[in-house]
């Protein structure tokens, strides 16, 4: 069998090599056997042979897996003009290794991907360095016009056409390449292949975009390297602010000296007066605080033990400062620590079902932590909840006891362990006290903490206890019933 | 007499370049095609030029003023420096940020200022330009909006609703730090509206059930920076705050600014060339953390002064002071280890694994990849290659330390 001869334009166009490497797929004839040229381009020495059809019907079924497909339709892109024969081999492959566009170690593969890659890069820098400038508008209309002239590396031109149409909708623009143009009227992208000369535009507003460019320059990093591997020579001659960049860099050691050889002069005028008003401010919210406000006042500037330094904020006490029932809690959890309330997350919502289950009401009731600050570790992007030591329950406990000082409840419920340390020290084991009424003043009733609940793995167990922990509120009931009777 | 609009514009983006953050990457995907106006997002950001800074423009960052009633030390604009003070108006803002657009020059707006009379009324400052970009010329673009803390939670929802993303700088990684250097900055009031964010972004990102958002919350999410080698914190501490703010507010980013000299600086501070490489070390520990599964804490657990090694990546550092770890087998390792073999990146780790489901890796295979062989080497082993007793190496070190370079003369 002859060599068969297939000859292209130099587009970034997928169908027409596919028309091409389908039918000869389809008749079988391996990658050696055919020649794949770009038209208009010198060809040796079978010149005189025209562009060849394959003959013969087809004796096989063409198969080609989606990323295959997709990696072949990439290269084609490329201005490598063996991106033809490669695509085809690439493809005659496949038809005995399906997978193959994933085995990224074939030299094949690897070549195509990297072609891919460059592809990639060239789209991308293209959606970045076309620069447009403005154009006088036509006469009687009023959408704006805009031109650029851009050099792309690759076939991008076509491809890249949406993502300008869809970023520039309300004016009219086009793209001068010397691979053809896109533009945009506002209801259709058009693309012409006809390579266009560099035409002659100006800009006014592109003063104002060099004065950017030089401003926001720091002179006291020079990182020339990372500016060209970003932005490589190739593309400074069509963007307008990199005429700036030798004249930044010659000025930059100078900038820098001069800025470290000048002393700083006394401070603005406004300055002082800014200060002196500043104190004068906080010292008044200072004076304006009540008994509960003063207390959370320096609660909130509590540095008595490590945990402020993490915690986003000092979590107080909540509910009517004459309350009846105070409710005490280990610490605030995740979404405590971020809102500031006492009993927002999961367990407070355990705890909310055991009030409304028992008729009581939340709003009437005082409810604090042992400790103020969330304590916690992170494990990657998640917080980790930690029980306070008996250090940090101690560094606390002062502010407890001022708020149970203040509130002068008649009963208080600890939950958990950490609440009852913090309120009858650590003598007072949960098992023998809990869920019964302590009568005293004021009154005392321990039970577990609801995040317990919701740690138990044992389901039939955490039923129980659930159970159990409704009921010790009905207790609470029952206790608050009396108490109005007397 | 009024500066004109230029001068206007150097003084504020000057006063602006301080801030690393230039990303306008993390938001969701839009465009105009549909409402015939301006604008869109890729979803990857594009940095459409380069200074020789080595930092990427991507959006038009510029304050708004840069009075400030703050007296923040290593800040150019704090109250007692003598640099000149500027402000536009919202409107100058808006006409700047669509006349570059239209040029290709930005994907959009990051918005700063100083904070003048109150922290609403700098906030209604800023939103009004976010407001009157969205609303006024249908702007798709990336909008990055400061906020400012306590300011107003109304404010700081509509904030929200225009903008891709929002950011508050912790700038310095320690309290103590903060204290001495910023002493109206409360490192609290600052964790206390990152976390009113996370709840928020949180909230936005909830669904109905016909999988509608139910509001738009900033959707890019919320970035801090820090700066790097004003105050004395450890690349340890540095760290060990990223982590904080990671696990605690959920941050997309957080950024590294190496210190650098402002104009008519304070006498607190140190004058000396901005510590780059440190900088650059700090967000390879960064991309450990983000994208390598590594915990900050395991990448300075070996480092007795708590600073990274400048001379080693974080991942090479941490692969000599665990060697036990290593070889690691390419054919056979789990992809969380091929990702803590140095020299092995998160691209060349997709491809082996991906390749190796059709056949053998060898470790000529990996130069295909384009991955240094020389690097990889002593830490991985395959069919054909094991590094024997290079691996356990006392010099292994100086096989991948720069050679000495003579200073300059000059």
């Amino acid at each position: 069998m002859n060599t068969l001869v297939f000859e292209l334009e130099d587009t970034g166009r997928f169908e027409v090599w596919r028309d091409l490497a389908r039918s000869a797929l389809q008749r079988d004839i391996p990658p050696e056997k055919i020649e794949w040229r770009l038209r208009g381009k010198e060809v040796g020495l079978f010149d005189a042979l025209p562009a060849m059809q394959v003959d013969g019907p087809p004796i096989r079924e063409v198969l080609l897996r989606a990323s295959c497909v997709d990696l072949l339709r990439g290269i084609m892109r490329h201005s490598d003009p063996g991106r033809f024969a490669l695509a085809y081999r690439i493809a005659w492959r496949a038809q005995s290794l399906p997978a193959i566009a994933g085995l990224t170690t074939d030299p094949d593969v690897a070549r195509a991907r990297r072609m891919m890659h460059q592809v990639r890069r060239d789209y991308h820098k293209m959606t970045a360095f076309v620069r447009f400038r403005e154009q006088e508008s036509e006469e009687g209309k009023t959408r704006r016009r805009f031109l650029s002239w851009f050099e792309p590396e690759h076939h991008v031109l076509e491809s890249v056409a949406p993502f300008f149409a869809g970023r520039f909708a309300d004016m009219d623009w086009l793209i001068l390449t010397p691979r053809g143009s896109i533009g945009w009227d506002g209801t259709k992208t058009v693309y012409s292949p006809e390579p266009c000369v560099k035409p002659d535009i100006h800009d006014d507003l592109e003063a104002l975009w060099h004065t950017y460019y030089a401003s926001t320059f720091n002179p006291a990093r020079i990182k020339t390297k990372a500016m060209r591997s970003e932005m490589p020579r190739k593309y400074w001659k069509n963007l307008p602010e990199t005429d700036l960049i030798p004249e930044l860099l010659a000025g930059a050691e100078a900038r820098v000296a001069e800025m470290a050889a000048r002393e700083a002069g006394p401070a603005p005028m406004f300055h002082e007066r800014l200060q002196a008003r500043q104190k004068a401010q906080a010292a008044i919210q200072e004076d304006a605080l009540d008994s509960m406000g003063t207390l959370l006042s320096s609660l909130r500037r509590c540095t008595r033990c490590p945990l402020h330094c993490n915690a986003t904020q000092v979590v107080p006490g909540a509910g009517p400062e004459r309350a009846e029932i105070m409710v005490i809690g280990e610490q605030p959890g995740d979404q405590e620590d971020l809102r500031g309330v006492p009993f927002v997350g999961p367990a407070g919502q355990v705890f909310n079902e055991a009030l409304s289950e028992a008729g009581l009401l939340r709003g009437e009731m005082y409810l604090t932590n042992a400790v103020k600050h969330f304590k916690f570790l992170t494990k990657g992007r998640r917080r980790i909840h930690q029980t306070p030591d008996a250090q940090e329950i101690e560094a606390c406990k002062d502010w407890l006891h001022q708020e149970v000082a203040l509130v002068r409840p008649k009963l208080i419920i600890t939950l958990g362990a950490t609440a009852l340390r913090a309120m009858e020290g650590g003598g007072v084991r949960l098992a023998t006290v809990r869920d019964t009424i302590r009568p005293g003043v004021p009154a005392r009733l321990a039970t577990v903490h609801p995040a317990y609940l919701l740690r138990l793995p044992d389901e039939a167990r955490a039923l129980e206890e659930r159970k159990r922990f409704f009921a010790a509120f009905e207790t609470v009931r029952q206790w608050k019933e009396l108490a109005v009777r007397e | 007499m009024k500066k004109s609009l230029s001068a206007r514009l150097a003084i504020l983006s000057d006063a602006a370049k301080y801030d690393a953050s230039c990303a306008s990457s993390g938001s969701n995907k839009r465009d105009s095609s549909a409402s015939g106006g301006l604008g869109s997002t890729t979803g990857n950001g594009i940095c459409h030029a380069y200074t020789p800074d080595g930092r990427c423009i991507s959006l038009l960052k510029i304050l708004l003023t840069n009075f400030c009633i703050y007296d923040c030390a290593y800040c150019i604009n704090r109250s007692s420096s003598n640099v000149e003070r500027a402000r536009f108006t919202p409107d100058e803002v808006v006409w700047l940020t669509l006349e570059f657009y239209r040029r290709n020059c930005i994907e959009g707006l990051f918005l700063s200022s100083g904070i003048i009379r109150s922290s609403d009324h700098t906030m209604e400052q800023l939103v009004q330009v976010a407001r009157d970009l969205r609303l006024k010329h249908g702007f798709r673009g990336y909008i990055h909006l400061k906020t400012i803390p306590d300011a107003s939670p109304a404010l700081l929802e509509e904030a929200g609703l225009y903008a891709d993303r929002l950011s508050i700088n912790v700038e310095l990684p320690t309290e103590t730090g903060l204290k001495q250097y910023a002493p109206e900055k409360e490192a609290a009031g600052i964790r206390r509206a990152m976390g009113e964010m996370r709840l928020k972004i949180e909230a936005g990102k909830d669904r109905t059930h016909t999988g509608r958002p139910t509001r738009r919350f900033s959707p890019g999410g919320q970035s801090t920076q820090m700066i790097v080698g004003a105050d004395g914190a450890s690349d340890q501490q540095i760290l060990s705050s990223s982590s904080g703010l990671y696990g605690s507010y959920g941050l997309r980013r957080v950024y590294y600014s190496a210190f650098s000299p402002i104009p008519d600086a304070s006498a607190l501070l140190p004058v000396k060339s901005p510590p780059l490489q440190r900088e650059h070390r700090l967000y390879q520990a960064d991309w450990l953390f983000r994208f390598y599964g590594f915990d900050f804490s395991e990448i300075t657990a070996g480092r007795a002064d708590g600073m990274l090694d400048l001379e080693l990546d974080p991942k090479l550092a941490w692969a000599l002071d665990n060697r036990a770890q290593f070889p690691v087998d390419l054919n056979l390792a789990p992809r969380e280890m091929l990702l803590r073999v140095p020299g092995l990146g998160l691209k060349a780790v997709t491809a082996i694994v991906s390749a190796r489901r059709h056949g053998v890796i060898r470790l000529e295979d990996l130069a295909r990849l384009n991955v240094s062989i020389r690097k990889v080497r002593p830490f991985v082993k395959t069919v054909g290659w094991s590094p024997a007793s290079l691996t356990d190496r006392h010099d292994l070190r100086t096989l991948f330390v720069p050679s000495p370079q003579q200073m300059s003369l000059f």
